[in-house]
């Protein structure tokens, strides 16, 4: 600094230009901003699990607590409550059934491409890495708008509906365990299969023995992201419904919320933020487990692969 | 040697593979069930797109009849639509453009404050609080975060009941009825988070040393970030941009949520109502490939820049 930026003496002795100009001081301006930023994107998803215990109608002022929006008796309330009404109650099911499933059959299909890709080199697997690495970044509406129409002029013997909603996520979830799984590959030696191989094990024993067991903290990781992605979805599943009876819970909660939420919707968006919750949690002690003596290496394969 | 065989021998592996002996399909092998899933279920819709885009309109109960042998194509509904594009849907997008440009401006400045601070000033149990409080965002449902948003905005809610209370505005704003800034405020509270834990992985990369160096050679607090942070962090920064606004052309929900009005329709709006009508699918196949045709470029130079990383 010059001295001609310099203030005037009587300036400098204020305390909060010494205050500014001390090159050791605590960024207490940065550490507010930042805080304000995590209150700013939190508080107003905590007051929304709040108004799911509102006890009046409406979801935006708080009239008194009550259990009435997640299992209150139909016959008081005709919009009904998340575990009673019907409706909800199916909806409930069909995200979880679409989540399990699709996280069931995406993963391990994941995972195969992950190591063949990994193995396999030359045009047609840089060809089948970019078709995944398309499918990865490409909008979902894109994507969902393409299923649609598949399932309706093409592949008609496909009905809309959940065979063909399960088809639409797991198509654009597969890239989540390549990419995590693949990330992880290069941080394994491929001399302890070389090993096994030496020690008389064939190729696929030592995929199944050797390979997969290092493989589980990323396989781990990615059935966690994979079964929060397709919980949380509703734009390629609102294409793929077809009927009413088929729209999981996050295609209703769309829906009504923009007619006249109730208090309910804030029930089922708080339902489907614990099942993610407890599908993390479950995920993470069986990562925590697996990892014993690894952990340094599988986060750091983990996270670079994400961020 | 032939040219081919050079590329070959330079994307090998230096060391030779010593499962050379196993048959030549043993790994493909691996790939080919995701490799005929994506071929069957990723690829092929967007050839009926292209044949839906290029088809004709059943007369009588005016749904798309798509045309899948290329040499009948016809580019009839596909003129028309261009009129469309080029001409009554400037409008929106215009507006599609310069909400997503503002949204990722202000989703940029906020990510990169807020991981700046926690990759530089936490540390120990203090940082990775703050990394869950950052993550968290990712768990909770778009939904949610988007309907928390629309019941503080409501007229009575408690967003206007502050600001009328400490006198800063006469009387309630109706915040979700087609108001550009409710929409501009959504996108960027919907997206920000991707972007807060992308920069803090690359920034919490670089090299302390070389700070220090800039400190010890007599640059200030500012300097070292505007010449040496800033400069360092620019590949984050451009696939930053990529990673939240992609999304956001594509976005109707956010819009249908806390706008639903035609003075802030955005692309992605146009689509979906498309998709919602009849007789407009061979609009909605025309609008898709536009949005891909348009988005093709940083889409490609994404993989691009991420592959580099992953080799570099």
């Amino acid at each position: 600094m010059t001295t001609a930026e310099a203030p005037p003496a009587t300036l400098r002795r204020l305390p909060i230009i010494g205050w500014w100009r001390d090159p050791w001081r605590k960024p207490r301006l940065l550490a507010a901003l930042a805080w304000t930023y995590v209150a700013w994107t939190l508080l107003p998803v905590a007051m929304a699990i709040g108004m799911s215990f509102n006890s009046g109608r409406s979801n935006a002022v708080w009239q008194g607590f009550s259990f009435q929006w997640w299992w209150g008796h139909p016959a008081f309330d005709p919009q009904g409550s998340l575990f009673v009404d019907p409706e909800l109650h199916a909806a409930i099911f069909q995200s979880l059934r679409l989540s399990i499933l699709a996280t069931a059959v995406a993963v391990p299909l994941g995972v195969c491409f992950a190591i063949g890709l990994d193995r396999w080199h030359g045009r047609p697997a840089a060809g089948a890495n970019l078709l995944m690495m398309l499918s990865f970044i490409l909008p979902e509406i894109i994507g969902g708008v393409a299923m649609f129409m598949v399932f309706t002029f093409l592949l008609k013997f496909i009905h809309l509906g959940t065979v063909a909603q399960l088809l639409g996520l797991i198509t654009f979830e597969i890239s989540y365990p390549v990419i995590i799984v693949r990330a992880r590959l290069l941080s394994i030696d491929k001399d302890v299969e070389d090993a096994a191989m030496d020690l008389g094990a064939s190729p696929t024993q030592a995929v199944r023995r050797v390979l997969l067991p290092l493989l589980y903290p990323a396989i781990f990781a990615s059935a966690a992201l994979v079964f929060a992605g397709t919980i949380d979805d509703f734009i390629t599943v609102r294409y793929l419904s077809g009927s009413a009876s088929s729209e999981p819970l996050a295609v209703k909660i769309y829906n009504f919320s923009r007619g006249t939420p109730t208090p309910a919707m804030n029930a089922a968006t708080t339902f489907m933020l614990l099942s993610t919750l407890v599908v993390v949690a479950v995920a993470l002690t069986g990562y925590l487990r697996v990892t014993k003596g690894q952990r340094q290496e599988a986060n750091e394969a983990i996270g670079g692969a994400l961020f | 040697m032939s040219a081919r065989a050079k590329r070959r021998k330079g994307r090998t592996r230096p060391a030779k593979r010593s499962d050379s002996w196993l048959p030549r399909w043993y790994w493909p092998a691996f790939a080919l069930p995701g490799v005929v899933w994506m071929l069957g279920l990723f690829l092929l819709p967007f050839y009926v797109v292209v044949s839906i885009a290029f088809g004709t309109v059943d007369p009588l109960f005016r749904s798309p009849l798509p045309v899948f042998q290329p040499w009948f194509w016809t580019g009839r509904y596909m003129a028309e639509e261009w009129d469309l594009l080029t001409g009554d849907f400037r409008a929106v997008e215009l507006r599609t453009l310069i909400y997503v440009m503002v949204a990722s401006a202000i989703c940029l400045v906020i990510a990169y404050t807020v991981a700046y601070f926690a990759a530089r000033c936490t540390s120990g149990r203090l940082r990775v609080a703050f990394l869950v409080m950052l993550a968290a965002p990712l768990l909770i449902s778009y939904l949610m975060r988007m309907l928390a948003w629309v019941e503080l905005l409501q007229p009575d809610g408690y967003v206007n009941r502050i600001l009328t209370s400490v006198h800063l505005i006469p009387r309630p704003i109706h915040w979700l009825s087609g108001m550009s800034i409710t929409v501009v405020m959504g996108l960027v509270y919907g997206y920000v988070p991707y972007l807060t834990l992308l920069f803090y992985g690359f920034l919490d990369r670089i090299d302390r040393r070389v700070l220090e160096a800039s400190r010890d050679l007599g640059a200030s607090r500012v300097q070292t970030f505007v010449r040496v942070t800033l400069p360092l962090s620019k590949p984050a920064i451009l696939a930053g941009i990529v990673i939240t606004s992609l999304p956001m052309f594509g976005d109707y929900y956010t819009n249908n949520l806390l706008s639903g009005s035609p003075r802030t329709t955005m692309f992605g709006n146009l689509l979906d109502n498309a998709m919602g009508s009849t007789g407009q699918g061979p609009e909605a196949a025309t609008l898709v490939l536009f949005l891909l045709l348009v988005l093709l470029v940083p889409m490609i130079y994404y993989m691009r820049s991420s592959s580099r990383l992953a080799a570099g």
